[in-house]
């Protein structure tokens, strides 16, 4: 006889996970008493909400699902931010929560929460399992869900009964099975014939790309297209290290808080070839940023998505591997007419300026633009919410490695868990995390897991004492009246590092900071250096 | 627009409340929603009728196809489908007025299933247009109450929304 609990734990080392975040409580009880026997390593998160980021690093790093774990009732309901986050950014993810009995569902018993209800528009699928023999198919499907077509979380909510009963034997499905779930991956031949009639029609051809072709792990293939048809390339936030900034094909983040010269490129392009991308408000704040006689193709594995925001003549619905094989295959030896070959060029030397230095302060933009070249070329940048966020997106040299941030729903305290899953993932690489003042006040909890783990993460506070980038706001469109944005009794950052035994300094210019990291790159110890940073600094 | 989708689910737990959370939190309407069993054993078929203009039904169809346990979405051509909607309508009715009551309801080819003292019941199965003339004809007498289903609709001839 097998519990339903050594079941979860089974189906867990099935799909090959090796660690899962989470936070235990009664109702998820039996999971933990199996899971301490298991060669899976749990991680114990100090937020639930963190488990849900921990795991979203985690699944952006390895390219499998992250999985992260809570109680019922306030466990369950703290991670709901967590899967949002995760699910608007389309992330694979497997999330599980203890439940009250099933004969004691809907009576307002004690931590009973309608988890599966509450999470409903958050979610890919969610089930709350009414029977211990279906755990094994359930679990199969979650992955499965989650993993494929466009990613996202998926919820599983587990009543500790179904985790106490035991039933014959623990068998594995091979294979799923679910009518309603068959995600199209390749691309269909017409459109994309129709495609590659346009790009060789075009004069100023542009591909904008999206997360999708990071999450479909074809960087390099998407480079190789880019690099071989010399097509100019934008991409949105989540996009950001689709190609290396310095890339000269390269010219940054489109959209409101993105480059100017992105949103003039955007403008000019006669074609522009939109790759994994759903193009959000942020992104094209208003579709006349385009043209009118703006070709659209849009390449997207979520049919949803195309013609959704932007007005699209060919839609190509598909994987992104399997719809850049098919480009590559068709397109020939066509490449971009010069004369766009050349204004992309002068464009590309106005991408990074250098922005004016205030005394005593350290400049954020420089400080992130210098940043990468310090550490090794895989490094992964974690960027937290705020100007922090938009100074690094902007700025951060991105070459072989990764640049992590919530883009659909910006939530703040994201950096510090994301990047402590980044870590799991990628023990190998520099993980370095940038947040504000404000926003490592909502992570920072987590520095308990960082320091338990010993995980090599440097962290980088932007202290301007303000929520910056609200702050900017309310100069911008509230006559300058900074309504509750100004940080008061923020405690001493360097004493919080102290606390928890994690090596710390403080920089007021570029040049302290750089000659701070400069001496912590190769240390394997987690460091957080806080940078003051002058209040008006702006986020562009 | 408007407009009446045909859709094939599984029937599991949840699945209407996906279904209708999606209308609600996209801000689409929904004139009207019927849910029943099919021929397949697992799967039910909900009926929807709502109003949008293109661009809102077509980003319905995909939004609903990307539920799981939404197994096929249909819209159905106007004209080519037939649909129907059941109705109970109780009706005040002095006896001086019964049959012409009775008359209008012979019209219509609607059933009288319930006489009392005062009303008297009305059944009628037919298209929501004819359902809406038959509510205008007796409202003159003072109508008590309705009780309505949400439109069934199935495409003419041999075409079929199945698994
Ligand atoms: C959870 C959450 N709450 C509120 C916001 C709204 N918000 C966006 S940016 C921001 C300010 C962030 O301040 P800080 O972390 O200090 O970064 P800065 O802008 O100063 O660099 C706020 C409050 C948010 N994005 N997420
Ligand atoms: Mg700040």
């Amino acid at each position: 006889m097998i519990s339903g609990a050594e079941i979860m734990v089974k189906c867990l080392e099935a799909e090959g996970v090796s660690v899962v975040f989470g936070y235990p409580g009664a109702a998820i009880c039996p999971f933990y008493d199996k899971i301490y026997d298991s060669d899976i390593k749990h991680i114990l998160v100090r937020q639930e909400q963190n488990a849900a980021h921990a795991a979203s690093g985690y699944a952006r790093c390895s390219g499998k699902p992250g999985v992260c774990v809570a109680t019922s009732g306030p466990g369950a309901t703290n991670l709901i931010t967590g899967i949002a986050t995760a699910y608007t950014d389309s992330i694979p993810m497997v999330a599980i929560t203890g439940q009250v009995r099933s004969d004691l569902l809907g009576r307002d018993v004690f931590q009973e929460a309608d988890i599966t209800g509450a999470c409903e528009p958050f979610v890919k699928h969610s089930y709350l399992v009414s029977k211990t023999e279906d755990l094994p198919r359930v679990f199969k499907e979650a992955f499965h869900i989650a993993s494929t077509g466009r990613q996202g979380p998926v919820l599983i909510d587990i009543p500790m009964d179904i985790q106490t009963n035991e039933i014959e034997e623990f068998v594995y499905p091979d294979s799923v099975n679910i009518i309603g779930y068959k995600p199209n991956t390749k691309g269909h031949a017409i459109q994309v014939k129709r495609a590659i009639d346009a790009i060789k029609l075009s004069k100023r051809p542009l591909i904008v790309s999206g997360g999708g072709v990071l999450s479909s792990g074809v960087k390099l293939q998407f480079q190789d297209f880019a690099l071989k048809t010399r097509i100019p390339v934008i991409s949105t936030m989540m996009g950001i290290g689709v190609m290396p900034s310095e890339n000269e094909l390269y010219l940054g983040m489109l959209g409101t808080h993105g480059k100017a010269v992105a949103n003039r490129a955007l403008h000019e392009a006669d074609l522009v070839i939109v790759c994994g991308a759903r193009l959000g408000d942020r992104a094209v704040a208003a579709p006349h940023q385009m043209s009118e006689n703006t070709t659209v193709i849009h390449i997207d594995i979520d049919p949803a998505e195309i013609g959704k925001n932007v007005k699209t003549e060919i839609p190509i619905v598909g994987d992104m591997r399997n719809v850049l094989d098919m480009l590559v295959e068709n397109i020939g030896d066509y490449t971009v007419p010069e004369q766009w070959q050349e204004t992309v060029k002068t464009w590309k030397k106005d991408l990074f300026k250098t922005p004016p230095v205030f005394d005593g302060y350290v400049e954020p933009r420089t400080l992130v633009g210098h940043l990468s070249a310090m550490f090794r070329s895989k490094a992964i940048l974690v960027a937290d919410v705020g100007q922090n966020q938009i100074w690094c997106a902007n700025n951060f040299r991105i070459r072989e490695g990764r640049f992590l941030t919530t883009g659909g729903m910006g939530t703040m305290g994201y950096s510090i868990p994301a990047a402590v899953g980044a870590k799991f993932a990628r023990p190998d690489r520099d993980v370095i995390a940038i947040c504000g003042d404000g926003s490592f006040q909502m992570g920072m909890n987590e520095l308990a897991t960082i320091a338990g783990n010993k995980l090599n993460i440097k962290i980088i506070i932007m202290r301007n004492s303000r929520l910056g980038m609200v702050r900017e706001l309310q100069d911008k469109n509230y006559n300058g009246r900074h309504s509750a944005t100004i940080l008061q009794g923020d405690p001493d950052f360097l004493t919080i590092a102290e606390a928890y035994g994690i090596d710390c300094a403080e920089a007021s210019s570029n040049e302290d900071a750089e000659n701070i990291i400069k001496g912590i790159v190769d240390s394997d110890k987690p460091f957080i250096l806080v940078c003051n940073v002058y209040p008006d600094t702006p986020s562009i | 627009m408007q407009y009446t989708l045909s859709i094939l689910v599984e029937n599991q737990a949840g699945v209407l409340s996906k279904i209708s959370g999606l209308f609600s939190r996209r801000g689409f309407n929904i004139d009207s929603l019927a849910v029943g069993v099919t021929n397949t054993p697992g799967v039910s078929r909900i009926t929807i009728v709502a109003n949008g203009d293109e661009y809102v039904v077509e980003q319905l169809e995909k939004q609903l196809n990307k539920l799981i346990p939404v197994i096929k979405v249909k819209r159905l051509n106007n004209d080519e489908f037939i649909s129907r909607e059941l109705i109970l309508i109780k009706v005040h009715c002095a006896a001086a007025k019964r049959a012409e009551i009775i008359k209008t309801a012979e019209i219509m080819q609607a059933k009288i299933v319930d006489v009392a003292s005062s009303c008297v019941t009305i059944e009628y199965c037919e298209c929501a247009n004819r359902v809406n003339t038959l509510i205008d004809l007796l409202k003159p007498y003072g109508i008590r109450e309705i009780v309505r289903t949400g439109t069934v609709a199935i495409d003419r001839g041999t075409a079929s929304v199945s698994v």
